[in-house]
């Protein structure tokens, strides 16, 4: 008799937590002790893949920190949702200034701590994809090109959600906004172009920078608790579906985001110095029909016909994604 | 307190905001029937004792299966697995090989020693049992735990009935047998051999039973007519199996022809290659596609050499001849003559058509109702004779140990309450958990374990085992292969993924609980429950 010498633990790690795995096999968010850094009471929509992603990050980063943190938040639905005055959902020190300068501000507090020579105490800013790659992308830039000790986090919903659905400069391709109407030659948003803020961020030569989904918690815990053992600036990008926004059911959140990964649409890359390091294999490749099936916002590429072309398009995307980081 | 300009509220948490109330239906944890218990007929609870296996713990894992099957190093062995044909991993890949587990788990628990817990507190009440067969000592076993006499009047020479005369050893090795037969007689059950039992009330009557549980079998031999020479050789399968276990060994011959298409027949065929017949025949009138029998024993028959003959019937025994006649499906599949007359050289035949019951201690008991040579029972076990209950291959039903077991068991429950003066009311049954209940992305392939075979000239010589048993590291393998349908087992998953942190993680063993006061109903623990555990209800409002 053969013996088979394999570790097989039923689930893996591919469960939250998993009976059969020793406690540091398993995630922070399986811990009873987590920080739960976002807490209950916050207004977010049901089945939030913001509110979610950023329980995750944080609390990750919390237990990497010995809850040693600070966090700067720009102006979007997170700041929105978790602090209607006077109420907080924070258990961590937060602080809000402008829609525009998370980093800024969290360059400041870096810069605070080093002048008083406090150490130990870590920096975080975050901020939807609006406050990042749009309004409050010269502030980052900067705190990237400054290499200064911060860990940017950026919750990607691919669009201004909480102002209604317009357009930013992370929406996808043919999708459906409120500014980008699915109506005349090219319906949704203009396709071809796009700015992809993690490759901008690697431009930059900085230590650390990844990109992670709600879809993957031990690969995104494992990211933010390795960027939290680095100085310098950092910036993990997270993928973070919006059921609002994207006309997806509330309960298919981490469907949704599951399928962006396994289409090869959005690829989870870490990079040190510009330099791509490491990736996470497609498990199940599907077509992106199984994710863009999933939301309103890519209807009328199935209705009332199959845009063939259009579909074709992002399909070449993913396979790109899958060829250039090496997915398969 | 003074508060900065423009200030004028005191901060405080969102917990103040009951999220609870936006929501329209809610998450409630429930446990679903998995396939696998669904499908087996001695009703073994198969997904909670593979949770125990799941983390080593094999004692608690046996202790869990023993409490609806007293014998699973037998039934791992003999039972032909509906729960595998009914397992939602065989829609993923292979299913969970249930069976070579439950082996493990009874070597297991031969090897080591564990023995039944005896009985809380004695009844009084007397039960007699007729026949020692697996539904005769099924019920022994579960009217013993409930605290019940039990005298066992066993026909034949020794324990096991259709377990040691129709299942050859090399399937099912009689130490193995023995020692589940004797964990039973340890908790005090008392066994009669060579008592066979020639009228039930008198014999119930004479020892003070309050009861008493039929379980003769079925072991008289169905019979055809074939025009036979005085000196043909021929005999039943029934015989020719029995005869394995005791002093008188069959002659069969070298050449020897068996006639059927069950598992019996093949059970015959490839005991006569053991005994060093050189050749062995099936004849059986239909094709491999009709036979009865199992594929995967005609599959292991072909393996040892067995030669089979579809589509033919026996016309006429001679000394050393036989006349076949080929046969031909009709429309409806019915075989019918060609009148293609063949010959076959063999020194006996042995009939494997079937066997009847001996229903003979039945005769004058008032009330009892006989239907096409079985005893009929209500849903309740209970003959048409108050007190008087029946199971296995006497009743109606389909004739195997596990259907056995399962009957045992049912008539113990129907009896303990018969006694009592109630009426059993089985626990109702949860709704199934269905493959698409399940989310499966969350679980590791893994094809299934291979069970080691002995060697084909081994088995075509000696009575050694054919199939043999998973070491530890193996069946701790294929327990982890279970997907525990429908019952959740603590992934963490539910309280990982629920944006509002409206899940209570109550700890290891504990499970979890709902914060309706924050839950807002999105429903994503619902999707992304890997077992479906999880299912969202409307709000009564």
């Amino acid at each position: 008799m053969t013996t088979q010498p394999v570790k097989f633990y039923q689930t893996g790690t591919f469960t939250v937590g998993n009976r059969l795995l020793d406690e540091s096999q398993r995630s922070v968010q399986a811990n009873m002790e987590r920080t739960n850094s976002l807490n209950s009471g916050h207004r977010a929509c049901q089945g939030c893949g913001e509110a979610l992603g950023a329980r995750y990050a944080i609390d990750a980063a919390m237990r990497a920190a010995g809850n040693q943190l600070v966090a700067a938040n720009a102006t979007g639905c997170l700041e929105v949702f978790s602090t209607p005055y006077p109420e907080t959902s924070w258990q961590v020190p937060w602080i809000h200034s402008l829609f525009g300068n998370a980093a800024a501000v969290a360059s400041g507090i870096a810069a605070a701590n080093r002048v008083k020579g406090r150490k130990g105490v870590q920096v975080i800013a975050q901020g939807g994809d609006g406050g990042t790659t749009d309004i409050g992308f010269g502030c980052l830039s900067g705190m990237f090109e400054r290499n200064d000790d911060v860990l940017y986090i950026c919750y990607d919903n691919e669009a201004y959600m909480n102002t209604g659905v317009q357009r930013s400069s992370a929406t996808p391709p043919a999708a459906r906004t409120a500014t980008t109407p699915a109506v005349g030659k090219r319906p949704g948003n203009v396709a071809g172009t796009g700015k992809n803020l993690p490759l901008i961020a690697m431009a930059h030569g900085i230590p650390y920078v990844a990109t992670a989904s709600v879809a993957n918690l031990h690969d995104l815990e494992a990211k933010v608790t390795r960027a939290m053992g680095i100085s310098g600036a950092r910036y993990i990008h997270i993928h973070v579906p919006c059921p609002l926004g994207w006309g997806s059911a509330p309960a298919d959140t981490i469907k949704v985001a599951r399928m962006a990964v396994e289409s090869g649409l959005f690829p989870l890359i870490e990079a040190e110095h510009g330099e791509v390091v490491d990736r996470a294999k497609i498990r199940h490749r599907v077509p992106v029909d199984e994710y863009l099936k999933l939301q309103r916002r890519f209807a009328h590429l199935f209705r009332p016909e199959r845009d063939t072309e259009r579909l074709a398009m992002i399909q070449a995307v993913a396979d790109r994604n899958i060829a250039r980081f090496g997915l398969m | 307190m003074r508060k900065p300009f423009a200030i004028t509220l005191d901060v405080g948490s969102s917990l103040a905001n009951r999220t609870g109330t936006w929501r329209t239906e809610r998450p409630v944890y429930l446990d679903r029937l998995p396939p696998c218990n669904h499908a087996c007929p001695a009703g073994e609870n198969i997904q909670g004792w593979l949770y125990h296996a799941e983390s080593g713990d094999y004692r608690r894992a046996w202790e869990e299966l023993v409490q609806n099957n007293p014998m699973p190093a037998v039934m791992g062995r003999v039972c032909y697995h509906p729960c595998e044909s009914a397992c939602n991993r065989g829609q993923l890949d292979q299913p969970v090989s249930i069976h070579a587990v439950e082996r493990f788990l009874g070597d297991e628990a031969i090897r080591r020693g564990w023995a039944f817990p005896q009985p809380a507190s004695e009844s009084g009440k007397r039960v007699l049992i007729v026949g020692a067969g697996p539904s005769g000592l099924s019920a022994a076993y579960h009217l013993r735990r409930l605290g019940h006499a039990v005298t066992i009047h066993e026909a034949g020479p020794m324990t096991g009935g259709m377990m040691r005369f129709g299942i050859p050893k090399y399937r099912l090795p009689r130490d193995v047998l023995h020692a589940e037969v004797q964990r039973i007689v340890d908790m005090g059950v008392t066994i009669k051999l060579n008592a066979k039992v020639d009228n039930i009330l008198d014999t119930m009557r004479a020892g003070g039973f309050d009861a008493a549980f039929l379980a003769v079998g079925a072991h008289l031999a169905k019979r055809a007519y074939i025009p036979a020479g005085s000196a043909s050789r021929i005999l039943d399968a029934v015989s020719v199996l029995r005869g394995m276990e005791t002093a008188e060994r069959p002659q069969l011959g070298r050449r020897v022809v068996v006639y059927g298409g069950g598992n019996t027949a093949l059970d015959v065929a490839r005991t006569a290659k053991r005994l060093g017949a050189e050749e062995a025949i099936i004849v059986y009138r239909r094709t491999r596609e009709k036979m009865p029998a199992h594929d995967f024993e005609v599959q292991e028959a072909l393996e040892e050499g067995i030669l089979f003959k579809w589509l033919t019937t026996i016309k006429q025994a001679g000394e050393t001849t036989f006349t076949v006649e080929k046969m031909e499906l009709d429309e409806t599949g019915f075989p019918q003559p060609t009148g293609e007359l063949e010959t076959i050289e063999a020194d006996s035949l042995v009939l494997a058509l079937g066997q009847d019951v001996d229903l003979s201690l039945l005769d004058r008991v008032p009330g009892l109702v006989i239907e096409d040579g079985v005893v009929k029972v209500d849903a309740n076990m209970m003959t048409g004779h108050a007190g008087l209950f029946a199971g296995g291959d006497m009743v109606p039903s389909e004739r195997t140990v596990t259907v056995a077991v399962g009957h045992g068991k049912k008539a113990a429950r129907n009896i303990d309450a018969w006694l009592r003066g109630a009426r059993y009311a089985p626990a109702p049954k949860h709704e199934l958990a269905s493959f698409e209940l399940l989310n499966p992305w969350y679980y590791t392939d893994a094809p299934k374990s291979v069970q080691p075979m002995l060697d084909i000239l081994r088995r075509q010589s000696t009575f050694e085992e054919v199939t043999g048993g998973l070491d530890e590291g193996n069946a701790l393998f294929e327990a982890r292969r279970c997907l525990s349908c429908g019952n959740c087992f603590e992934c963490d998953n539910c309280y990982g993924v629920c944006p509002d942190n409206a899940v209570i993680k109550l700890g290891p063993g504990q499970r979890f609980e709902f914060n309706y006061e924050y839950c807002k109903g999105c429903g994503i623990c619902v999707s992304e429950c890997p077992c479906g555990a999880i299912r969202m209800e409307p709000e009564t409002i």
